[in-house]
């Protein structure tokens, strides 16, 4: 970590402004997630709190807003933005649960089969070939309508679509640490292979990881949003941000557009961020692109 | 002082590969005493660093030791367990490896590392551990010893992190270094510094070293007894003054022939024929005939044997050079 923390990670960063606003954007989206509920007007799931009459209130700049809701309100009077905020804490939560869940397992899977090669090798890398030769969307939804939906569900599916990339990333970088002449020092030192595996080629195949990982937050986000629009996803009582397109969606050929536009440009910000940083840690991180 | 250390017997590593079995190492015999320093000749593949790895047991599949006996001071290493081994690997038997850039974990600092090889080899706490590591650099010559232990690898120039690397095998107390071409990566101006440094210690601490290379310059200046290999077999073995003044086998007179001297300077630089030959396919018969200046219709029928052909020299050559001729 000292490294990546040195002072010319941080020049080059001062630098990019891509980069800058990416991680501006994420930093506004969390700051949003952690504290925003305290800032809303509105618990969006109290029903206690909802007017029925403040149905379908267009955002607070246009003729008939209301100055209490900034984004306009939906069919029950929910407060866009307090749905929005709500929402990307269960996206924000998902997205990152599931990165940790497929960066467990496809990193132990990936070392494994860059280290031990052979048998192990072939076959969690045939499995892994035979995955990606699926869209990871189709692999979800037959996930999901053959054992059911709901937040769990989701996090399963979305880690049995994301392991590939990890175990892959790792596997070669794997495969090239092996060849140094450091990981023959271990073994002569006495090491056995566990702590080989665990102390000196984790950490060398890390920085990979921590770019795939940025990325896959970004993707799971989406692909979490797409299940849910297609309806197999977060069950309605814990909307995520797809959840609310789609409800949204329903009534968008009425005129009443701001209910899914709201949610799903903040999915396209969302990522968009994440992206972008993404972007600068790959080429910051990566020897090669220096 | 004479003792035996080493005592290596018939050794044959072989690798089953898809292209054929190659014989790396094939009835390789040679002793280590206690103290001294032997170096391992030879070409590019002729097997040289495969019995490094042989004697600490580390060769992965496709490769496996068929035959032989390991005797490390009195025990068959051949027979040893796992669990067994694990404890001569650094703390009986340490190596030092050809390429300092790369044999140091990047991501640590080298008092981890240090530190991980004291902590697997003895029963040192801490701040004992430690100081036997500052201790340590400051014999490989490494000033601000104790600051240093925090830099990383990639902090220090390649002199500099193959010293460490020294540091570390001799760390656990050793008995027995091997060292994997230790200065072949390196400036030649370091070169001469490391091996000096090496000798010392090693001496110093009554270790005994298996120097691996392709440098006859280098064990002519480092080693005590001299073991060239060919094709993974033993074709001379002697005390170094011997070998290198009167080799008795064509192909060490080739390797001593092929060293430049500033000297001679109007004369080429005289060159073994041809190149190694397929280590696949050899047939009966020795395996230098072809590029060898002396063979006879017999070098192809049969294989020379080791045998004494004068003072402490052995030689695998049935027309060996006369002491005279070389």
């Amino acid at each position: 970590m000292n490294r990546l923390l040195s002072s010319e990670f941080l020049y080059n960063y001062r630098r990019n402004l891509p980069a800058i606003f990416g991680s501006a954007l994420l930093v506004i989206f969390g700051l949003m997630a952690l504290v925003g509920p305290l800032l809303v007007s509105q618990n969006p799931y109290d029903v206690s709190q909802l007017e029925l009459m403040d149905s379908f209130k267009p955002p607070a700049w246009l003729e008939g807003g209301d100055s209490r809701y900034l984004l306009g309100t939906d069919g029950q009077g929910r407060d866009v933005l307090a749905l929005i905020v709500y929402g990307a804490r269960i996206s924000a939560f998902i997205g990152l649960t599931a990165m940790a869940f497929s960066c467990v397992i496809g990193t132990t899977l990936g070392l494994l089969s860059g280290y031990y090669s052979g048998t192990l090798d072939s076959i969690i890398m045939r499995i892994a070939d035979i995955q990606l030769s699926f869209p990871s969307m189709l692999i979800a939804l037959f996930l999901m309508s053959a054992f059911g939906t709901g937040i769990v569900m989701v996090l399963i599916a979305l880690t049995a679509v994301g392991w590939v990339v990890y175990a892959r990333t790792v596997r070669g970088s794997t495969l090239s640490e092996i060849q140094k002449e450091y990981i023959q020092a271990a073994r002569v030192a006495g090491l056995g292979n566990f702590q080989i595996i665990i102390r000196h080629v984790l950490p060398n195949v890390m920085t990979p990881l921590i770019v795939v990982s940025t990325i896959q937050v970004g993707t799971f986000i989406l692909i979490e949003a797409s299940l849910s629009f297609l309806g197999v996803g977060v069950p309605i009582t814990e909307p995520s941000l797809g959840l609310l397109v789609k409800e949204g969606f329903d009534v968008l050929f009425s005129g009443i557009w701001w209910t899914s536009a709201f949610p799903g440009l903040f999915i396209m910000f969302l990522v968009f961020g994440i992206n972008l940083f993404g972007d600068f840690l790959r080429d910051e991180l990566n020897p090669r692109l220096r | 002082m004479n003792e035996t250390l080493l005592d290596i017997r018939g050794l044959k590593t072989h690798f089953h590969t898809f292209g054929g079995l190659v014989k790396a190492v094939d009835g390789v015999s040679f002793d280590v005493k206690r103290g001294e320093v032997v170096g391992l000749v030879g070409e590019s593949g002729g097997g040289k660093s495969v019995i490094g790895f042989s004697i600490l047991r580390l060769i992965d599949p496709p490769g496996r030791i068929e035959a032989g006996e390991i005797v490390f001071d009195g025990e068959d290493l051949i027979r040893k367990t796992e669990d067994e081994l694990r404890a001569v690997r650094g703390g009986e038997i340490a190596m030092v490896f050809q390429d300092p850039m790369t044999s140091l974990n990047p991501v640590y600092t080298i008092g981890r590392q240090m530190d991980e090889m004291l902590k697997l080899h003895t029963d040192l706490d801490e701040p004992a551990r430690r100081a036997r590591c500052i201790r340590m650099l400051e014999d490989v010559g490494i000033s601000e010893a104790e600051s240093r232990l925090d830099a990383y690898p990639h902090q220090f120039s390649g002199g500099m992190r193959q010293r460490v690397v020294i540091a570390i095998a001799l760390l656990a107390g050793s008995r027995l270094i091997i060292a994997d071409e230790p200065t072949t990566a390196l400036d030649v101006t370091v070169q001469s510094q490391i091996l000096k440094l090496m000798r010392r210690q090693i001496s110093e601490r009554g270790a005994a070293m298996i120097l691996v290379t392709h440098d006859l310059a280098v064990v002519s200046e480092m080693a005590d007894r001299v073991v060239v290999l060919y094709c993974g077999k033993v074709v001379e073995r002697g005390r170094t003054e011997d070998v290198i003044a009167h080799p008795a086998h064509p192909y060490t007179r080739g390797l001593l022939d092929s060293i430049p001297r500033i000297t001679d300077r109007q004369h080429r630089l005289r060159q073994i024929p041809g190149t190694v030959p397929d280590i696949r396919k050899l047939g009966k018969g020795c395996s230098f005939r072809e590029r060898c200046f002396r063979a006879q219709p017999l070098c192809a029928e049969q294989a020379p044997k080791l045998a004494p052909v004068r003072h402490s020299l052995d030689a695998a050559c049935h027309f060996p050079l006369e002491e005279s001729e070389a």
